[in-house]
């Protein structure tokens, strides 16, 4: 008899569950079903795992579902993983209806202050993330999940991001340092991802591998979406390769910097000062600048310290990153906020526009305020700081006509 | 059994553990008569002169209370899953061969696991009051012998009082005492603040025991509970665990979604203009509410405002909005934590409160609709803002009523709560058990949205522009089983056996618990 088990177990277990399936010569499927919710979804739960075994044409076979209120998404991919150890031949897959609240995409300049990393190996997490507003959730396969569950991560993140409502946070996922990575885009791009951070990059082949399977995936499944991707650098040979990463594909959105990994890398701490650092940083934050994408800060680690983390993403900010990780849902407003624009930048955010403006309704090609000259990516930009200040009451909506009365 | 549909539309039955009862009628509709119950005269001649009554035992203490079979005990929970004394009465009651005895506590806890065996063999015939962790699962499979009966803080009072419960004999944990019997709760190796919940049983029952671990000389002083309404003194060596008789909830919650809960909470009173100055609120214990209290606090200071009082259950968080004036005083209910028992001790506007001051139905007003603001818990709400405490959604009871009910006369009562737990959706679309009426819930609170009773057009207009994320409570409801996936199934009961029954605040039926199969 052959036996294979996937999930969490135990009395500190939330959300989750543990399935194990011992296939069996005759006797059908019998499910012996251990659950918190058991009167309230019991038959539920043996029902999706029914359908699942007819799926996955299990005849016979005695199923252990030992349940702490993990939600149909977790359930399923759970037991797929079990059904998958025990016949790694099996390429099909079990998929959830496409949840309508997802099918939002993205572009390419959104706002990307605050960005949520989630465990993929954790699914509790899940459904209240895009609760706290963070500008996106990534849905980690990389350093949060031990060797043993990639295999299991990857269904629990498949099924997340065709089920979770993530209220409108942009929809990331960390895959595994390549070439490992590249084994995770199928569980990935087919389902309305938005962005794939590329962890560890050192090269622009290693993009351009990336965005070569994505395409193919892309194509093959006919997916017409756009998919951005975020280079993260993380070692000393990466810092030095940085605007060639950046530049590497019209995908690139933003460069982001990894200081955990980098400091080890040349062999020293991180220190609140960020000194250790600041080359890498400015290195980094120059790269994206002149290949016309975002910098992206790295994580601040102390999850209780926030008027630090808001020190972090002052000083950030006036590096020139815009936006910042978050390991806590409690980062994100304190980096939402910090991320706000000041009141001189509004002043010349209004300007600006104004003077875009007035240049618009004169039929002008050029846009100058005084002596400077004015491009798109600037209007545009000012555009967007007006925005986010009338959005958070720094502004108020109607700024034009008092502007100009 | 017989069983009647009630004017909440709830089966409850006419007749519990022998005694006609009132199906309940409606806010306000029922006007009890008759005059208050009395305890028997006493008189001091009967008492030592020199004013010790101390006796040797527990043990002693019940003889001479005349204690017999069928009789009611009552005991109060001030030390709480610290209790240590509880289980030693029901050892002394088991060990004098004493049968069918009625308990009658202010709230169980799971420490009180320990008095099943007396359910199960005939020393304990019933419970009323809460039925909380292990002894809820043993109501609800139907192994009582009698009916429980669960009733609030003010219900309990009001039953003493309207002689719907006699109380034979009561036991009070005193961790301070005089030989006099005059005790306090707020010094004392097992120091747990309040005696307020105690303080009916020592008015009303026919015996009284004091029993302390700090025995002082007369007088001790302050005395919550009066040496004159008490009969028996008993010195013990140890009320309780005094690592558990503070509350295990008083830690501010860590759970970014119920933070998120109880920051919109603070902004609602800010947004709905219950934040003024002069204005009062109570929060209870527990993570989120301590949370709220947090966040309220910061906008108070940013406000320059400050409350006249706030009900307690009180918490170091509550002890310094009053040490840093932001209120006048604490009328205290219960006490929380250590600084709470500290506080109560130093400052003489954090006040000693009771059930009957705070919470009486049958009193010439109460405290409780005094409050501009509450906010609550609640096990589930339904699509009608009816509430639950009692129950789980899997049928078993799971813990009391405490003041929840009495609150809810509040000018706004807000229930703070998660849409769902885990997968154990808290919005549905009936409650399983009804233990508050939703025309007494104003507004609903969830990391999911904010929705409000129809019912309070005043408050939906007053946050109307505001960027709080109000929803009906249908829209929370669908999005919480699109999330959990689908309509949860309701327990399995058998609507032929009544394991107890949830009164209201004036003493009528509102709801049966059922036997769970």
């Amino acid at each position: 008899m052959q036996k294979s088990f996937a999930g969490q177990q135990g009395p500190k277990v939330r959300s989750d569950c543990y399935i194990e399936i011992e296939e069996t010569n005759s006797g059908g499927i019998k499910i012996d079903l251990k659950s918190k919710v058991d009167v309230m979804y019991g038959s539920s739960i043996k029902s999706m795992l029914l359908e699942m075994c007819k799926y996955f044409k299990i005849k016979n076979a005695n199923i252990l579902c030992e349940d702490s209120g993990a939600l149909p998404f977790t359930i399923s991919a759970r037991f797929e993983s079990a059904i998958k150890r025990l016949h790694p031949e099996i390429t099909d897959e079990f998929l959830l209806p496409m949840n309508k609240n997802n099918l939002y995409s993205t572009s390419k300049d959104k706002l990307r202050r605050s960005r949520l990393y989630l465990p993929g190996n954790e699914p509790k997490f899940y459904p209240n993330a895009g609760l706290h507003s963070p500008d996106g959730i990534i849905l980690d396969l990389e350093d949060s999940v031990s060797p043993t569950e990639k295999d299991s991560a990857q269904l629990i993140v498949r099924n997340a991001l065709r089920n979770i409502n993530f209220y409108g946070a942009e929809r990331m996922v960390r895959i595994n340092q390549l070439p490992k990575g590249l084994e995770d885009l199928k569980f990935i791009i087919p389902h309305n991802v938005n962005l794939i951070l590329i962890p560890k990059c050192e090269s622009k082949d290693q993009v351009l591998e990336t965005e070569e399977i994505v395409n193919e995936i892309k194509s093959k499944n006919k997916i017409s979406n756009e998919i951005f991707f975020m280079p993260i650098i993380e070692s000393a040979l990466g810092v030095e390769k940085a605007f060639e990463i950046a530049t590497a594909s019209i995908d690139n959105c933003a460069l982001a910097v990894g200081l955990e990994d980098y400091t080890a890398d040349i062999g020293t701490q991180r220190t609140a000062e960020g000194t250790e650092s600041f080359y890498a940083r400015s290195q980094i934050i120059i790269a994206a600048k002149a290949a016309k994408i975002q910098a992206i800060d790295t994580v601040f680690s102390d999850i209780n310290d926030m008027e630090g983390l808001r020190k972090s993403v002052l000083e950030a900010k006036q590096l020139g990153f815009e936006g910042k990780g978050c390991i806590h849902p409690r980062q994100i407003k304190v980096i939402n906020e910090a991320f706000l624009p000041e009141i001189n930048e509004i002043e010349k955010a209004k300007k600006i526009v104004i003077a875009f403006d007035e240049a618009k309704s004169k039929g002008l090609g050029v846009v100058s305020l005084g002596s400077k000259m004015i491009d798109a990516p600037i209007v545009k930009r000012a555009e967007k700081t007006i925005k986010l200040a009338v959005e958070n009451n720094l502004l108020d909506k109607n700024w034009k006509s008092n502007e100009i009365s | 059994m017989k069983l009647v549909k009630n004017s909440a539309g709830r089966f409850v039955p006419t007749k519990v553990n022998k005694r006609d009862e009132i199906p309940y009628k409606g806010i306000g509709k029922f006007r009890p008569k008759g005059n208050k119950a009395k305890p028997p005269i006493r008189t001091c001649i009967d008492y030592p002169e020199d004013g010790n009554k101390l006796v040797s035992s527990l043990e002693e203490a019940l003889k001479k209370s005349g204690l017999k079979d069928g009789m009611t005990i009552s005991t109060h929970h001030h030390l709480r899953n610290g209790d240590v004394l509880t289980n030693q009465l029901f050892d002394t009651v088991k060990k004098m061969g004493i049968k069918n005895i009625r308990w009658f506590p202010s709230a169980s806890f799971p420490c009180h696991q320990h008095l099943i065996q007396y359910l199960e063999d005939g020393t304990i015939h019933h419970i009323e009051g809460s039925m909380n962790g292990p002894l809820g699962k043993f109501t609800t499979d139907g192994k009582m012998k009698g009916i429980g009966v669960l009733r609030s803080h003010g219900g309990r009072y009001q039953s003493i009082q309207d002689g719907e419960v006699h109380n034979d004999i009561a036991v009070i944990a005193a961790p301070t005492a005089d030989p006099f019997g005059n005790a306090t709760g707020d010094q004392g190796k097992s120091a747990c603040g309040l005696l307020g919940f105690a303080l009916g049983d020592s008015e009303y029952a026919d015996r009284v025991i004091v029993v302390t671990d700090n025995l002082v000389p007369f007088p001790c002083i302050p005395w919550q509970i009066q040496g004159n309404n008490v009969d028996f003194v008993v010195q013990t060596d140890s009320l309780g665990d005094s690592s558990k008789i503070v509350s295990g909830t008083t830690e501010v919650t860590k759970s970014p979604d119920r933070l998120l809960i109880a920051e919109y909470v603070a902004q609602f009173f800010e947004d709905a203009g219950i934040l003024k100055d002069g204005f009062s609120f109570q929060a209870g214990a527990g993570g989120t509410n301590l949370a709220f209290a947090l966040f309220l606090k910061e906008k108070m200071k940013a406000k320059n405002i400050k409350a006249r009082f706030i009900r307690g259950g009180s918490t170091k968080y509550l002890v310094e909005m009053l040490e840093e004036g932001l209120t006048d005083y604490i009328l205290d209910g219960q006490t929380f934590d250590l600084e709470g028992v500290r506080s109560m001790h130093e400052n003489a506007n954090h006040v000693n409160t009771s059930p009957f001051t705070s919470y009486n139905y049958h009193g010439k007003g109460n405290f409780a609709s005094i409050l501009d603001a509450v906010v609550l818990g609640a096990t589930e709400v339904d699509l009608n803002f009816n509430a639950n405490v009692v129950t789980h959604s899997d049928g078993y009871l799971l813990h009391g009523i405490g003041g929840w009910q009495n609150c809810l006369f509040s000018k706004c009562t807000i229930l703070a709560i998660p849409s769902f737990r885990d997968r154990i959706p808290v919005i549905v679309d009936e409650v399983t058990t009804l233990c508050g009426p939703g025309e007494l819930i104003d507004v609903i609170v969830t990391e999911r949205g904010i929705a409000i009773n129809p019912k309070r057009k005043d408050l939906i207009e007053a946050v109307k522009n505001t960027k709080l994320p109000i929803k009906t409570i249908k829209e929370i409801y669908n999005e919480v089983n699109e999330i959990c996936g689908g309509v949860p199934a309701k327990p399995k009961v058998n609507k032929k056996k009544v394991v107890a029954v949830v009164k209201w605040v004036d003493g009528t039926i509102l709801d049966s618990v059922f036997q769970k199969v």
